[in-house]
């Protein structure tokens, strides 16, 4: 049981620093929310589950705390992200797909 | 003992290049981004910590600090947006 502990919450902590590492390392904005973001989210709920193993007591509201992360997580960066396309940041490589635009141009007429 | 020693480590190497991100950062969303990761790792940090102290009262304290967080993302996000 303890094995299986100090497995998972390892490898969450490997995702938090490998998330910090995308977020000083990725070029533009944009890779930096994804590289951040999915690292992250992921890194909590391996450790959070890690800490279930060893206190069942406690799970409910551990799992309370996993599905918060992961309905909340995703939603504050998309957010920020959003904000970020319409105030004009830039991408490091003009982008093949550009759903976003034509959409923004129909709403500033 | 030693393992809990990597988890800090591993713990405080992303939040110290979230830091450094921050302090870098060419926008201010980068700044607003660091701050996020941050407040992820460290709801992750409390539990574990609620688990070495064998305290169920941090639970709780990582639950408002999860709220809060992404209150303050969504809160900055639309104060940046808005801002000319």
């Amino acid at each position: 049981m303890n094995i299986l502990y100090y497995i998972l919450i390892i490898t969450g902590a490997v995702f938090y620093a490998a998330g910090g590492l995308g977020l000083l390392r990725m070029p533009s904005i944009y890779t930096r929310a994804q590289a951040g973001t999915k690292a992250t989210t992921l890194g909590t709920m391996l450790t959070l589950i890690g800490v279930g193993v060893v206190h069942p007591a406690w799970l409910p509201k551990i799992l309370l705390i996993i599905v918060f992360i992961v309905l909340t997580n995703p939603v504050g960066s998309s957010t920020l992200i959003r904000s970020a396309y319409r105030s004009g940041v830039k991408s490091s490589v003009e982008p093949a797909v550009d759903d976003l635009g034509p959409h923004y141009e129909k709403e500033a007429e | 003992m030693i393992a809990n020693i990597i988890f800090f480590s591993l713990v405080a190497l992303g939040i110290i290049f979230s830091i450094v991100r921050m302090v870098l950062g060419k926008t201010p969303f980068d700044r607003v981004l660091g701050i996020d990761v941050i407040n992820i790792i460290i709801t992750g940090l409390l539990v574990v910590i609620a688990g070495i102290l064998d305290n169920p009262l941090y639970l709780d304290i990582a639950i408002v600090f999860a709220i809060l967080a992404f209150l303050e993302t969504v809160v900055f996000a639309r104060y940046l947006e808005g801002r000319e």
